[in-house]
C-alpha cells in the first residue's frame, strides 16, 4: 500500500529519529515497497486462527521476592554521557 | 444550571514487596539516587525481565478482596513511550488481559450509609524512575532508583458522584489494602497515587460529559480540592456555553489549582503489544484457592461482625475496623476484659484520644492490648472506679507499670471491706448530727440528694476509694 | 594448529603438546597477519587473550580443564563482555563497554574457554551481507569480493579463515545458518530458548537464539554443551534439560526419515546449488536414510510474516537507545526531543533505522490488527505446517540459501531482493525450530549450504545427520586460499 511522506513523518516522530529533509522522499519509497510486499498477509484467511506470541507456547515462570541486586551505580554511571552527584542529566523536562 | 460530577478513579498502588517487579533490586523507599538501579531496571542491553511471584500473589489477593474474577491468563504488554524516566522507552503493564476483571467494593459515606462502586479491572505494571528539576544548570536530573518497582492500577466505574465519595472511596480502598498487607498505603512517600478522572453533566443527564485527566494527586485532602476546583472550572466553562477539551491536567497543591501538563499534548500513541520477553502468566484453580484461604478478614466483613458479635453500634464498629491493627488491638482487649462494651469505649476514647494527641500510630501505642484489658477488669471487678481508673491509664501512658502495679504503688484501690468503711460511716453520721435530723425529717428526692451528702463525706475521709455502693447500702442500713 | 578441530585442540591442550599460550598466540597472530583482508573482527583486546590463556594453561595444569579450557572463541559483537566493548556494529554502541557478561560468556568462562576478540556483524544484526555493520563489511575468505553473509558474517568469515577455531552467533531468520553457507562452515541454531538470551542485545525478542559456529558438527556440538541450559533470568529460557550433544553424532542414519519440502526446490533456487543439495541427499540416502516428499504450504509467507514481527519487536527493543544512561548521544542538544531525535539519527544506520520505521508503523493505531496480529495468525500457520511434517518425518533438509554469496554491493542499495537470501531460513524461526547448515559442495568456487531442521528441542539428532555426512563427506575440510599458505 502506498504510504504517505507526512505519514512517515509522524512514525518518525513516534520512533524518536529525525530524517533529514533531503531523504524523506528516498525514505519514504523503501518503507512502500516493503509494506507493499507484507500486504501479502491480508489474503491470508487467519479466521479463528489464535496469534502466536511464543513459539514454544511456553508460560511464566516467577521469580522469588528476594533482593539479589547490589549497587553498581558506580559501574553503570561510568559508562554514562552525563551525571551529577549519582542522577542522569538530561536537557530540561517541562511537565 | 445543576451540574452532576462524574468521577473515575485510577489508583497507582505500590506494592509492599521485597524486591522489583522484574528485577531482583531492593524497593526501599528513600534510598540514595540509582543505588537502587540494576542493569534490568536501567534497560541495560540485553537485559530481560523476570517476574516476581509474590507481586502475582498481591494482585490476586486484592482481586479476591473485590470478589472480583481472577484472569487465569493475563498477559503483559509493552506501553511505548519516550520520557527519560522510562529506561526502557516501554513500561510493561498489561492491557487487553489484566491479572483482575470486574469487581466491586463497598464505601462508607459520612452520613453512615453504603454505597458499592464498580471496579473495572486492575492490572500490574512497572513504575518509573523520577525526575528532579532542581538546579542542575538548567538540566533535569533522572533517579531510576523506582523504576520497576510493582504497581496495582486499580481502576473504577465512574461511579463516585462528589468529592466526599471520592475520598470515601480512597480511605476505603487504603483500609482493604492495608487490610491484606498488599501495600503500605504511604500516600507521602506515593505508595498510593491517584488519577482523578472527571466530567460534569446536567442534572438527570445519563451520557457522559467530556472528562479531563488529573494526574498523581497525592493526598486525600488534595483530591477533596482538585476535585472541587475542577468541577468549579468545568462548571464555569459550561455555564459560559464552553467546551471542555479532554486533556490531562497537573494539581499544583501550593496554587490549588490544575493546569494542562504541557509534555502529554503531543497525542501519544502507545503502540501496545505483547512483551516479548515474558509469557503468559497461567493461574489455576489451586493457586486462588490457596490464596483465598488464608486471606485475611476484610474491613466490610469485619464491620459487621463486631456490630452482630459485640452488639457495638455502626459508628463505633467502623471506627474500630478502619485499620487492622486497630481492629486486632480491640479484639485483644475485648479477649482481655470480656466486655466487649466497656473495651470499644476505652479503646476510642482514651486510648485513640491519647494517640492522636501524641501523633502516634496504634502499633506503637505504649499501652499494650492486654495491658488495657487488665485495667478495664479492675473497674469490672469494682477494684477502681472509673474515674481512678483514668488516673491509671495515664500512669500507664507514663510508663510507669502495669495497672495493679499502679493501683498497688499509689495505694488506689477501692476500699471494700465492710468493718472499716462502717467505722468510717459512724464516723460521718456522728460528726454530722445536724444533716442526720433533716434527713430523717426529709421525704423522697430530698432523701436522695441528702445521702449524696453523706456519701461524699466518707468518699472524702476515704480519699475517694470507698466502694460508693457499699457506702450507699451502709448509710441506708444505719440512717434509720 | 590454525587448522586443527576444536576436538582435536583440546586434547593437545589436555595432552600438552601445545599450551592455551601458545595457541593463542599462533589467532592473534593470524587475525593480526590476515584479518585486514577480511575485517571479521571489531574487537580483540590481546592483553585479555593472554591473561585468560594462562589461566587456562594453569586449570589444565591442575587437571581441572573441560573439554573447552584453553580455547579460543570468537564471539559476535552482540554478546555483552565485561569489560570489552561491546559495539553490535552500531556506532550507537561504539564507546559501550558493559559492565557484565552475557550469561552465554559466562558459561564459556566457567568452562575455561578464552574470548579471542568480537566478531563484525550487520548492525544490531540487521542484514544478510554483513554491510550494514557500523565498522564496514566483512569479506568472504573464498572470494574477498563476494560478502560472507550475515548478520553473524564477521563470526562466518573468522572461521573459515581459520582466524579462530569455533565463534558463537546468532540467529533471527537465518543469521547463523546463511553465512555459514556463504563461508563453508558448520552452524546451528538451536531452538528458541534453548540457550539463553540474557546480555545479547535483543534484535527480535520471539526470534533471537543464539548458537555455535565452526568447521565441523562435532565442533557445533562441543560448543553446544556449554551454551545450552535453563537461564533463570530468561523468562523464555527452557527448563528442559539439556543432554550431551556430542553423545549421538555417531548414531546410525539406518531409517531416518528426511522431508524434503518441495517449496524449498522450486522457483528461487539456483540450478547450482540445487544440484549441491541434491547429490548430499543422495549421500545421506546412502548412509540408510530414507527420503521423503514434504510440504510446507505456508513458507511463501514467512517474509512478510517475519518483516512484521521482527521489525515491530525491534522497534521497541531499540528505544532504550536513548543518549541518556550510555552509547551515543549528540552534541550539545537544545532540548529533550532533540536529544532523541539527533541521537538516534546518528547513532543508527540506514537499515536500522528502516526496520524501526517500518515495526512503528506495523505497531501504530490503525495498522496493529492489520499488520501485527495478523502476522501472529500466519505465525501460528507456518508453525502447523512444521508440526504436521514431523508427524511423517525425523528432519526437513533443503538448501540454506537459494544461491551463493554475492557480490558486495549487489543488493545494498534493494532491501527487498536482500530480505529474500533468508526465504528458507526464516520459517525456522518462526517456528522457534532447531536449524543446521552444513557445507555441501561448491559452485563455480563458492560455498553450498546443506540446511538441516528438525523438531524442537532435537539439536542432537541434526548434529547426528551432520556429523555422519561429514564423515562421509570432505566439504567441510576444504580451505579457502585466501587463508593458507602464507602467498595470500
Amino acid at each position: 500500500m502506498a504510504i504517505e511522506q507526512n505519514e512517515i513523518e509522524k512514525i518518525a516522530e513516534l520512533a524518536r529519529i529525525r530524517i533529514a529533509p533531503d531523504q524523506i522522499g528516498q525514505v519514504t519509497g523503501r518503507i512502500t515497497e516493503i509494506l507493499g510486499m507484507v500486504d501479502q498477509l491480508q489474503a491470508v484467511d487467519t479466521r479463528d486462527i489464535e496469534p502466536l506470541a511464543n513459539p514454544l507456547d511456553a508460560v511464566q515462570r516467577l521469580r522469588p521476592d528476594e533482593v539479589t541486586e547490589e549497587n553498581h551505580r558506580e559501574a553503570f554511571q561510568a559508562i554514562a554521557p552525563a551525571v551529577e552527584n549519582g542522577l542522569y542529566l538530561v536537557p530540561r523536562v517541562v511537565e | 444550571m445543576q451540574w452532576e460530577t462524574v468521577i473515575g478513579l485510577e489508583v497507582h498502588l505500590q506494592l509492599a514487596t521485597r524486591s522489583k517487579i522484574f528485577s531482583g533490586s531492593a524497593t526501599t523507599f528513600g534510598a540514595e539516587p540509582n543505588t537502587q538501579a540494576s542493569a534490568v531496571d536501567l534497560a541495560m542491553p540485553g537485559m530481560l525481565p523476570v517476574l516476581n511471584a509474590e507481586a502475582v500473589r498481591y494482585a490476586v489477593m486484592f482481586g479476591l478482596g473485590i470478589g472480583a474474577q481472577i484472569g487465569r491468563r493475563s498477559v503483559f504488554d509493552r506501553k511505548n513511550y519516550f520520557y527519560p524516566d522510562l529506561p526502557k522507552g516501554y513500561q510493561i503493564s498489561q492491557f487487553e488481559s489484566p491479572i483482575v476483571g470486574r469487581g466491586s467494593f463497598e464505601i462508607q459515606l459520612e452520613d453512615g450509609s453504603t454505597r458499592s462502586i464498580g471496579i473495572t479491572r486492575a492490572h500490574l505494571e512497572e513504575d518509573a524512575g523520577k525526575s528532579l528539576h532542581e538546579d542542575f544548570h538548567g538540566q533535569t536530573g533522572i533517579d531510576l532508583n523506582r523504576a520497576g518497582t510493582p504497581l496495582l492500577e486499580i481502576v473504577s466505574e465512574p461511579d463516585l458522584r462528589n468529592a466526599a465519595e471520592a475520598v470515601a472511596y480512597l480511605k476505603a480502598m487504603h483500609s482493604l489494602v492495608t487490610y491484606l498487607g498488599i501495600s503500605d498505603g504511604n500516600m507521602a512517600e506515593g505508595s498510593m497515587r491517584c488519577d482523578i478522572n472527571i466530567s460534569l453533566r446536567p442534572m438527570g443527564s445519563d451520557t457522559l460529559g467530556t472528562r479531563t485527566e488529573i494526574k498523581n494527586v497525592n493526598s486525600f485532602r488534595f483530591v477533596e480540592k482538585a476535585i472541587r476546583h475542577e468541577f468549579e472550572r468545568q462548571a464555569d466553562i459550561l455555564e459560559d456555553g464552553g467546551r471542555i477539551i479532554q486533556e490531562t491536567r497537573l494539581y499544583d497543591a501550593d496554587l490549588d489549582e490544575t493546569r494542562p501538563m504541557r509534555s502529554k499534548e503531543v497525542a501519544n500513541d502507545y503502540r501496545y503489544f505483547p512483551e516479548p520477553d515474558l509469557l503468559p502468566v497461567v493461574i489455576d484453580e489451586d493457586y486462588i484457592e490457596s490464596i483465598r484461604a488464608g486471606l485475611p478478614e476484610l474491613p466490610t466483613g469485619k464491620r459487621h461482625r463486631f456490630v452482630e458479635q459485640y452488639d457495638l453500634s455502626r459508628y463505633d464498629a467502623n471506627v474500630l475496623a478502619d485499620s487492622r491493627t486497630l481492629a486486632d488491638y480491640f479484639e485483644a482487649v475485648v479477649a482481655s476484659c470480656g466486655d466487649a462494651k466497656i473495651a470499644a469505649n476505652w479503646v476510642q476514647v482514651e486510648l485513640l484520644g491519647q494517640l492522636n494527641k501524641a501523633a502516634l500510630d496504634i502499633a506503637d501505642s505504649p499501652v499494650s492490648a492486654p495491658a488495657l484489658g487488665g485495667l478495664i477488669q479492675r473497674i469490672l471487678d469494682n477494684s477502681i472506679s472509673g474515674k481512678i481508673a483514668k488516673q491509671v491509664f495515664e500512669a500507664m501512658w507514663q510508663g510507669e507499670g502495669s495497672a495493679d502495679e499502679i493501683i498497688e504503688a499509689r495505694g488506689l484501690k477501692q476500699l471494700s471491706d465492710s468493718g472499716e468503711l462502717e467505722t468510717m460511716v459512724d464516723k460521718v453520721i456522728a460528726a454530722n448530727a445536724g444533716q442526720v435530723e433533716q434527713y430523717l425529717a426529709a421525704d423522697g428526692d430530698r432523701r436522695k440528694k441528702l445521702v449524696g451528702f453523706f456519701v461524699g463525706q466518707v468518699m472524702k475521709l476515704s480519699k475517694g476509694q470507698a466502694n460508693p455502693q457499699m457506702v450507699n447500702e451502709l448509710l441506708a442500713k444505719k440512717l434509720v | 594448529m590454525h587448522d586443527k578441530s576444536v576436538a582435536q585442540l583440546g586434547e593437545g591442550l589436555r595432552d600438552k603438546q601445545f599450551s592455551s599460550l601458545e595457541l593463542s598466540h599462533c589467532f592473534l597472530d593470524r587475525i593480526a597477519r590476515l584479518d585486514g583482508a577480511y575485517n571479521s573482527f571489531i574487537s580483540v583486546d590481546e592483553d585479555a587473550v593472554l591473561a585468560a590463556a594462562r589461566a587456562a594453561d594453569e586449570r589444565l595444569a591442575a587437571g581441572t580443564a573441560t573439554a573447552l579450557t584453553g580455547i579460543p572463541i570468537a564471539h559476535k559483537d552482540i554478546f555483552c563482555t565485561n569489560g570489552m566493548r561491546t559495539s553490535c556494529g552500531s556506532r550507537m554502541l561504539d564507546n559501550f563497554v558493559p559492565p557484565y557478561d552475557a550469561t552465554l560468556i559466562t558459561k564459556f568462562n566457567r568452562d575455561g574457554a578464552v574470548i579471542l576478540g568480537k566478531t563484525n556483524m550487520d548492525e544490531f544484526a540487521m542484514g544478510s551481507s554483513n554491510e550494514s555493520s557500523y565498522y564496514g563489511p566483512v569479506r568472504n575468505p573464498w572470494d574477498t569480493t563476494l560478502v560472507p553473509g550475515g548478520s553473524s558474517g564477521g563470526s562466518a568469515a573468522a572461521v573459515a579463515a581459520m582466524l579462530a577455531p569455533a565463534a558463537t552467533g546468532t540467529d533471527t531468520g537465518g543469521s547463523i545458518r546463511q553465512p555459514a553457507a556463504f563461508c563453508g562452515i558448520t552452524g546451528i541454531k538451536p531452538t528458541y530458548g534453548r540457550v539463553s538470551r540474557l546480555g545479547m542485545i535483543a534484535f527480535a525478542s520471539s526470534l533471537d537464539q543464539a548458537g555455535p559456529m565452526a568447521r565441523s558438527a562435532e565442533d557445533c556440538a562441543l560448543l553446544l554443551n556449554s551454551m545450552a541450559g535453563h537461564d533463570p533470568l530468561d523468562s523464555t529460557s527452557s527448563e528442559l534439560a539439556t543432554q550431551d550433544y556430542c553423545s549421538q553424532l555417531g548414531d546410525s542414519l539406518q531409517g531416518l526419515r528426511i522431508g524434503l519440502p518441495r517449496e524449498y526446490f522450486g522457483e528461487g533456487l539456483a540450478a547450482g546449488t540445487a544440484s549441491c543439495i541434491e547429490a548430499a541427499l543422495k549421500e545421506l540416502e546412502a548412509l540408510g536414510a530414507t527420503l521423503v516428499d514434504v510440504s510446507l504450504p505456508h513458507s511463501h509467507l514467512s517474509i512478510p510474516t517475519y518483516y512484521v514481527l521482527a521489525p515491530a519487536e525491534a522497534s521497541t527493543n531499540l528505544s532504550r537507545f536513548d543518549g541518556v544512561r550510555y552509547g551515543h548521544r549528540c552534541d550539545n542538544p537544545v532540548d529533550l526531543h532533540d536529544l532523541y531525535t539527533r541521537t538516534r539519527e546518528e547513532g543508527f544506520g540506514a537499515e536500522v533505522k528502516r526496520r524501526i520505521l517500518v515495526g512503528t508503523y506495523a505497531l501504530s493505531a490503525g495498522y496493529y490488527d492489520a499488520y501485527y496480529k495478523k502476522a501472529q495468525q500466519v505465525r501460528r500457520l507456518i508453525k502447523q505446517d512444521f508440526t504436521s511434517c514431523f508427524e511423517q518425518v525425523d528432519v526437513i533438509a533443503g538448501p540454506t540459501t537459494p544461491g551463493p554469496a554475492f557480490a558486495l554491493g549487489a543488493k545494498s542499495d534493494d532491501p527487498l531482493a536482500m530480505y529474500l537470501e533468508d526465504v528458507y531460513t526464516l520459517a525456522v524461526n518462526l517456528a522457534g525450530l532447531p536449524g543446521m547448515s552444513v557445507p555441501a559442495g561448491f559452485v563455480a568456487d563458492k560455498p553450498v549450504g546443506l540446511q538441516l531442521i528438525g523438531p524442537h528441542f532435537a539439536e542432537a539428532r541434526l548434529l547426528n545427520v551432520g556429523h555422519r555426512f561429514q564423515q562421509a563427506t570432505d566439504w567441510h575440510t576444504r580451505r579457502p586460499a585466501s587463508a593458507t599458505g602464507e602467498a595470500v
